[in-house]
């Protein structure tokens, strides 16, 4: 009996240095680029103000308040009110969680298909290859922006941004999905993935176990990017009346109404373009020295 | 080389052919023609409403289909039908596009030139002053949307025209309305009108071209052609301008073409904001006067001009870098 038990016991391993963390590897890196520090700190600030923010302003959203019309910044109004009486504090952080969420479900998506698609086309090649390539430079070629104009009154309703999501996020795949292709054909020939093919691995296990998360540092900058473009695209449309459609209410659509107005109540312009810029910033931040700490090619690049 | 590239070429034409096709029949499933005519006062009557439906190829009780073969047989006539309004498209067309080529010519050159030197000097500079300050203008820049530029910049305009008592900066307009007098006073007034338009372009592409240009010049710097060339006893100056610049302008200048392309489209806002006629503001208006016609001919055009700046762009590589010559 012990005897048995004693073989199934593993041996004695010689000590080997233990394997690369990547991941611990990489968040001591990142934590190491101040830039990522600092974006992380601003989005994460942000972040909070865009949840709570609505929450304890005392006021609803679109909720209006008569007795304040056009209103400078006050105790009662912390950034003032707009022509109808809307809180503008109150519009601007419920603006800014839903632009949030536009620019990550955006870049979520559109990374997920960018590498799909990059990932299948650079593996099998010949006909599906020339098949996907098509579709991405038809995608690329398609006026994007006349398309979301014209399908704009379908994002009017309830979940009606959701349409406008993944329509952005159908406009902005073709790029990372190039990228990705050609790294996967690099990769193609490694020895490691020869192994697997020969094990009798199937593709598509292949390219999802072993290829895609071989590149996953690069998905991840990109993503980030994606992010901030998503939300500069929303808050465009939104700005032509294209984009998030009331009730529902993104920054685009605060900094429109408040447009008119930026001479003669400064208040209703400045609050929601500052929150715009800040965010913007701080996704590009963390994004550009994601893609720095990420990418041993551009190490010692920028200061 | 040739047959590459007629290949190419042939690729570009089905493309463009597709995407205006898509952008054609998107609009007239989505676009509600019949709803710009009803709601005229007086309302006419229904049969005046498809009366002029049919007189323009919009009625949505004709079959799509047919309505899609009558509107191809036009177009490969070099006829893109009738406005809502009933104007011409095609003449139309070519007006806008001429006004906001020449916002964008102006606006790509002054911005790209800048940018280049700018971004150039930067890399020659790596981690001096002024490499950090440009490096975190040009990111700043980046990082606010042409919109807001746009915007900001119009409410500056305002501000300062208040301050000072009379228009220093004109923010509305291409030109001013009745404005008359000799040729180069008009010529004047309209380049007073595009200085503001012309200057929120060019930032946005400033930004985007000192940032490329700083990274294509930080490869070539340590390059050892560059080296070799200093070796051969050149000032460092000539070496970095004839050695370095000139290769590291190899990429840019098909960066170039290519944003020249994609700002037909991207100019769009601030041309809008500006109050300039060109084709995205009348793409934007269209919409929302649901004209099948000019959305479908503006697709056209925004692809046509995509397509021949990629083209472009791959022609001039081949010429410019041996190395892609097959």
């Amino acid at each position: 009996m012990s005897t048995i038990e004693k073989s199934t016991e593993p041996a004695e391993a010689p000590t080997v240095p233990p394997a690369p963390n990547r991941l611990r590897d990489v968040t001591r890196q990142l934590l190491a680029t101040r830039r990522v520090l600092v974006g992380i700190g601003i989005l994460a600030l942000l972040a909070v103000l865009a949840f709570v923010g609505p929450l304890v302003s005392g006021w609803e959203v679109g909720q209006r308040d008569f007795g304040a019309l056009l209103e400078e910044p006050s105790a009662d109004h912390w950034m003032g009110t707009n022509r109808t009486g809307q809180d503008i504090f109150t519009q601007s952080t419920a603006g800014l969680q839903k632009s949030l969420l536009i620019g990550l479900l955006v870049a979520l998506l559109s990374t997920g298909v960018a590498a799909l698609v990059g990932a299948f086309a650079g593996y099998f090649g010949g006909v599906t290859d020339k098949a996907l390539m098509w579709v991405a430079d038809l995608a690329l070629v398609l006026p994007s922006f006349v398309i979301l104009a014209i399908l704009s009154k379908h994002f009017v309703g309830q979940g009606g941004w959701l349409v406008l999501v993944i329509l952005l996020a159908a406009f902005s795949w073709m790029v990372t999905s190039k990228m990705v292709r050609g790294l996967t054909i690099s990769l193609r020939e490694r020895e490691y993935i020869h192994a697997a093919r020969f094990m009798g691995v199937p593709p598509h296990r292949i390219i999802l176990r072993h290829i895609l998360p071989n590149m996953s540092s690069l998905l991840i900058a990109d993503a980030t990017i994606m992010v901030s473009a998503a939300v500069i695209g929303e808050t465009a449309l939104s700005y032509f009346g294209l984009g998030v459609q009331s009730p529902d209410i993104s920054l685009g659509v605060v900094i429109a109404a408040g447009s008119s107005f930026a001479t003669t109540a400064p208040w209703m312009f400045a609050f929601p373009t500052v929150l715009l810029v800040l965010m913007v910033l701080a996704v590009n931040m963390i994004g550009d020295g994601l893609r720095d700490a990420l990418d041993p090619m551009s190490t010692s690049r920028r200061s | 080389m040739g047959k590459f590239l007629a290949r190419r070429l042939l690729n570009y034409v089905v493309l463009v052919f597709l995407a205006t096709s898509f952008a054609y029949l998107l609009a007239a499933t989505n676009l509600y023609p019949r709803g710009y005519f009803e709601q005229m006062q007086p309302p006419p009557t229904p049969e005046a409403v498809n009366a002029q439906l049919d007189a323009l190829n919009l009625n949505d009780q004709t079959p799509l289909a047919q309505r899609y073969t009558t509107w191809l047989g036009g177009v490969l006539q070099g006829d893109f039908g009738r406005t809502i309004q009933g104007g011409d498209v095609t003449d139309q067309m070519w007006m806008k596009a001429g006004v906001t080529l020449r916002l964008i010519t102006v606006a790509t050159l002054l911005g790209s030139a800048i940018g280049i030197a700018v971004g150039a000097y930067a890399a020659v500079r790596q981690y001096r002053r002024f490499d950090k300050a440009a490096t975190g203008v040009s990111f700043f820049v980046l990082s606010v949307p042409t919109v807001v530029i746009a915007l900001v910049v119009q409410v500056l305009a305002v501000a300062i025209n208040d301050g000072l008592g009379f228009q220093l900066l004109r923010y509305s307009g291409e030109y001013s309305a009745g404005f008359d007098g000799a040729w180069w006073e008009l010529l004047g007034n309209r380049i007073h009108h595009a200085i503001l338009p012309t200057f929120v372009l060019a930032v946005a592409l400033f930004a985007a071209f000192a940032r490329y240009q700083r990274n294509m010049m930080l490869d070539v710097l340590n390059a050892d052609f560059v080296r070799t060339a200093m070796a051969k006893g050149l000032t460092r100056r000539r070496a970095l301008l004839r050695h370095a610049l000139r290769t590291a302008l190899i990429p840019t200048i098909t960066y170039f073409t290519f944003t020249f392309g994609a700002l037909v489209s991207g100019a769009t806002f601030t041309e809008k904001i500006y109050g300039w006629h060109g084709m995205g503001a009348w793409l934007i208006d269209s919409i929302f006067r649901q004209d099948v016609h000019v959305v479908a001919a503006v697709s056209w055009f925004m692809a046509v001009t995509i397509m021949a700046a990629s083209f472009l762009s791959d022609i001039l590589y081949a010429w410019l870098d041996p190395r892609v010559r097959v």
